[in-house]
C-alpha cells in the first residue's frame, strides 16, 4: 500500500459510530411520500433562509388586482354574473401567480443540473418518478406560500373572501394540484430543451395563452368559439373555476376540477419522470 | 479506434486485462473472482454519437481499496464514473457493484453508493446541516438516528462549527468536505469521487485528502477515485488505473507502474537521473497524443473551468 496510512483517530472513530452501519431501506408505497416530504423540506428550508421571491412575486398580482382589477370594476364591461369584478378577478390573479411560479420551476431543475444538485439525486434510492413527485409537490409548497401572500394582497382591497377552514384546504388542494402540473410540464419542457435560455422562451411563449386562454380574467362564455376550445383543454381554466367557488362562492363544477386537474398532474408526473433521464445525461 | 500504442507497460491492451489481474495485494487473490470486488467493468463500452468515450474498458476494483482511475480531460473517466453510479445506461459489456448488476438492479447498486461529482454540488441556499440532512431523508435514515447521524456526518469531516453557515459562504475545500459528508452519511460501502480536489488549493486538497483517508480507515469503505492529479494518486491511492482515450492503458499499484517503466528505460539503455514519476508513467502510456488531443470536449473543459471558478 503505498498511501500513508492515517490511523484512525480514537475519539473520531468513535464518534463514527453511526456512520458504519447503513440505514434499513424503505420499500414499497412508502417511498414516494418520504421522497415528497424530503423536497418540501428543502424547500420550505430555502424559503426561511430566503424570503425575497415571495416578496418580489407579490408585486406583479398586487398590480393586476390594482391597476387591471379597480379599473375594470370601473368600467364593468365583464360579465360576471353581479359580482364586483374584483372579486371575480382574485381568483383568477391568485392562480396566475401560483401558475408563474410552477412554470418556471423547470429552470431550477436545470440549475440544478447543472450544478450537479440533481445528479447527486439521482444516485441515491429514489425512483424517477419519486423524484420528479417530490420536486412537483416541493412546486406546490412554494406555490401555497405565494398564495397566502395574493390572497392576503386580495383582502387588503377589499375582496370578500371566504375563511372557511374546509374550504380554504380545499384551496390548497387545487393550487397544489396545479402547480404540480404547471412545475411537471415544466420539467418535460426542461428535459426536452435542455438549457435554461431555451426554457426561459419557451416558459415566456406559454404562460400568456395559457392566461389568456383561460377563465381567469373573463368567463369562458365571454370568448370566441376557438377560444372556448382551447380553454377547456387548458387546465388554469379548472384551478381557477375552482378557486372562484371556494373562494367567492360563484358556481363551479368541484368534482369535475378536482378531477381534472389530478389527472393533469399524474400525467405530467409520468411525462417528466420520462424525461428526467436526459436531464442525467 | 486503432490504439497507438497498444504494447502498454503491462503488455496489454485495454480489453484483456481482466484476464490477468496483476497480482498487487497476494491477501486477496485466494478470494474468489468477484468476492473481493467492490466494482468489476467487463468489456464496458460507451458513445456519445459517434465519439466513444469508453472503448472496451475491464476494470476491477477491490473491497476495501482506494483506486484511482487517471488520464487527461476527455479520457472517459467520468463517463465510466457515471456508468457506475447508473446515471447512464449500460450499453454494451456488464458492470457490477458488490455482484448487483448495474444495468439491473439500480436501486441496491445505489444504496450502497456515496458519489461526489466533479461539479460542487452541495445546494448554495441551504446550510451544511440541512444539504447533509437531505441526504439522510432520501437514504432512509429513521427519524430518530438522523439528527445525531448528520451531527456525525459533519464531524467526521470537520465542519461542526459551520454545520448552521449557508453552504454558498463555504470555501471550495469547506464545500468539498461538506460533499463528503452528504455522502457518508448513509454509510455507503463504495465511496466514488470525480475529480475531488479539482481547483482546490495544496492545503484544501490535503484537508480533503486527510479527511477521506480517515472516514476510510475508520469504516472500511471502498474508494474509487478520479483525479487528473498525479501526485494525489501516487500518495493516496492502493491501485492505479490509467486511462486515454476510452481504454485503460496500464494497471497497477504506483509503484508497479514506476517500477515497470524504469526497467524498461534501463533495459532500452536510457539513463535518467531522476526517479521515475507517475508523470512519466502517464506521458509514456498516452504518447504524444497527450498534446494535440486538446485534453477534452469543450464541455468537459468548461464544466472543469466552472467548477474550479466556483471553487477559487
Amino acid at each position: 500500500m503505498s498511501a500513508a496510512p492515517v490511523a484512525p483517530h480514537p475519539e473520531s472513530a468513535e464518534r463514527l459510530d453511526l456512520l458504519l452501519t447503513a440505514p434499513a431501506a424503505r420499500t414499497g408505497w412508502r417511498v414516494v411520500p418520504a421522497r415528497v416530504l424530503a423536497m418540501c423540506i428543502v424547500e420550505l428550508q430555502k424559503l426561511r433562509h430566503d424570503r425575497t421571491e415571495i416578496y418580489t412575486r407579490a408585486i406583479q398580482p398586487a398590480l393586476w388586482l390594482l391597476i387591471y382589477g379597480e379599473t375594470f370594476t370601473r368600467i364593468r364591461a365583464i360579465p360576471t354574473g353581479g359580482i364586483p369584478y374584483l372579486d371575480y378577478l382574485a381568483p383568477g390573479i391568485i392562480a396566475q401567480s401560483a401558475m408563474f411560479i410552477s412554470i418556471f420551476y423547470g429552470i431550477m431543475i436545470i440549475w440544478e443540473r447543472d450544478s450537479g444538485i440533481l445528479t447527486k439525486l439521482l444516485v441515491t434510492p429514489t425512483p424517477r418518478a419519486a423524484l420528479v413527485t417530490g420536486k412537483a409537490f416541493a412546486a406546490g409548497v412554494k406555490a401555497v406560500i405565494q398564495v397566502v401572500v395574493v390572497v392576503v394582497i386580495a383582502a387588503l382591497l377589499g375582496v370578500s373572501l371566504t375563511w372557511n377552514p374546509l374550504k380554504l384546504l380545499g384551496v390548497v388542494a387545487i393550487v397544489v394540484l396545479g402547480s404540480a402540473f404547471f412545475s411537471c410540464l415544466s420539467m418535460s419542457i426542461a428535459g426536452i430543451v435542455l438549457t435554461r435560455d431555451r426554457l426561459m422562451g419557451i416558459g415566456q411563449a406559454i404562460t400568456m395563452p395559457l392566461f389568456f386562454g383561460s377563465n381567469a380574467l373573463y368567463p369562458v362564455s365571454a370568448m370566441p368559439g376557438w377560444l372556448q376550445v382551447i380553454s377547456k383543454f387548458n387546465p388554469l381554466s379548472y384551478e381557477v373555476d375552482a378557486l372562484r367557488g371556494l373562494l367567492i362562492g360563484t358556481p363551479a363544477h368541484l368534482g369535475t376540477d378536482y378531477a381534472v386537474l389530478a389527472f393533469a398532474a399524474a400525467l405530467g408526473i409520468t411525462a417528466a419522470s420520462a424525461l428526467l433521464a436526459r436531464l442525467a445525461r | 479506434m486503432t490504439v497507438a500504442r497498444s504494447a502498454s507497460p503491462d503488455g496489454g491492451g485495454g480489453r484483456r486485462e481482466g484476464a490477468h489481474v496483476p497480482i498487487s495485494a497476494p491477501e486477496t487473490t485466494t478470494d474468489g473472482p468477484s468476492a473481493a470486488e467492490a466494482v468489476s467493468l467487463t468489456g464496458l463500452e460507451y458513445s456519445f454519437g459517434s465519439t466513444k468515450a469508453v472503448d472496451g474498458v475491464d476494470l476491477s476494483v477491490r473491497t476495501g481499496e482506494v483506486f484511482g482511475l487517471l488520464g487527461p480531460n476527455g479520457a472517459g473517466k467520468t463517463t465510466a464514473i457515471r456508468v457506475i453510479t447508473t446515471l447512464l445506461p449500460v450499453p454494451a459489456g456488464v458492470v457490477r457493484v458488490f455482484g448487483y448488476d448495474v444495468a439491473r438492479q439500480k436501486m441496491n447498486v445505489r444504496r450502497l453508493l456515496g458519489y461526489v461529482p466533479q461539479q460542487l454540488s452541495a445546494d448554495a441556499s441551504l446550510t451544511g446541516r440541512e444539504n447533509v440532512a437531505l441526504f439522510a431523508r432520501v437514504f432512509d435514515v429513521s427519524r430518530k438516528e438522523r439528527a445525531e447521524r448528520v451531527v456525525q456526518a459533519l464531524e467526521a469531516v470537520g465542519l461542526t462549527e459551520a454545520a448552521d453557515r449557508l453552504a454558498g459562504t463555504y470555501s471550495g475545500g469547506m464545500v468539498r468536505r461538506l460533499e463528503l459528508a452528504q455522502a457518508l452519511v448513509s454509510a455507503p460501502r463504495l465511496l466514488i469521487l470525480d475529480e475531488p480536489t479539482i481547483g482546490l488549493d495544496p492545503i484544501a486538497r490535503d484537508g480533503v485528502w486527510e479527511h477521506i483517508s480517515q472516514v476510510r480507515a475508520a469504516t472500511g469503505m471502498t474508494v474509487l477515485v478520479t483525479t487528473h492529479y498525479m501526485d494525489e494518486a501516487d500518495q493516496y491511492c492502493d491501485r492505479l488505473a490509467l486511462m486515454h482515450k476510452g481504454r485503460i492503458r496500464a494497471h497497477g499499484t504506483p509503484e508497479e507502474l514506476k517500477n515497470r517503466l524504469d526497467e524498461r528505460r534501463r533495459e532500452a539503455g536510457v539513463d535518467h537521473a531522476s526517479p521515475v514519476t507517475l508523470e512519466d508513467v502517464f506521458r509514456d502510456v498516452a504518447g504524444s497524443g497527450l498534446d494535440d488531443q486538446g485534453g477534452g470536449e469543450f464541455r468537459d473543459v468548461r464544466r472543469t473551468r466552472r467548477t474550479a471558478s466556483r471553487v477559487g
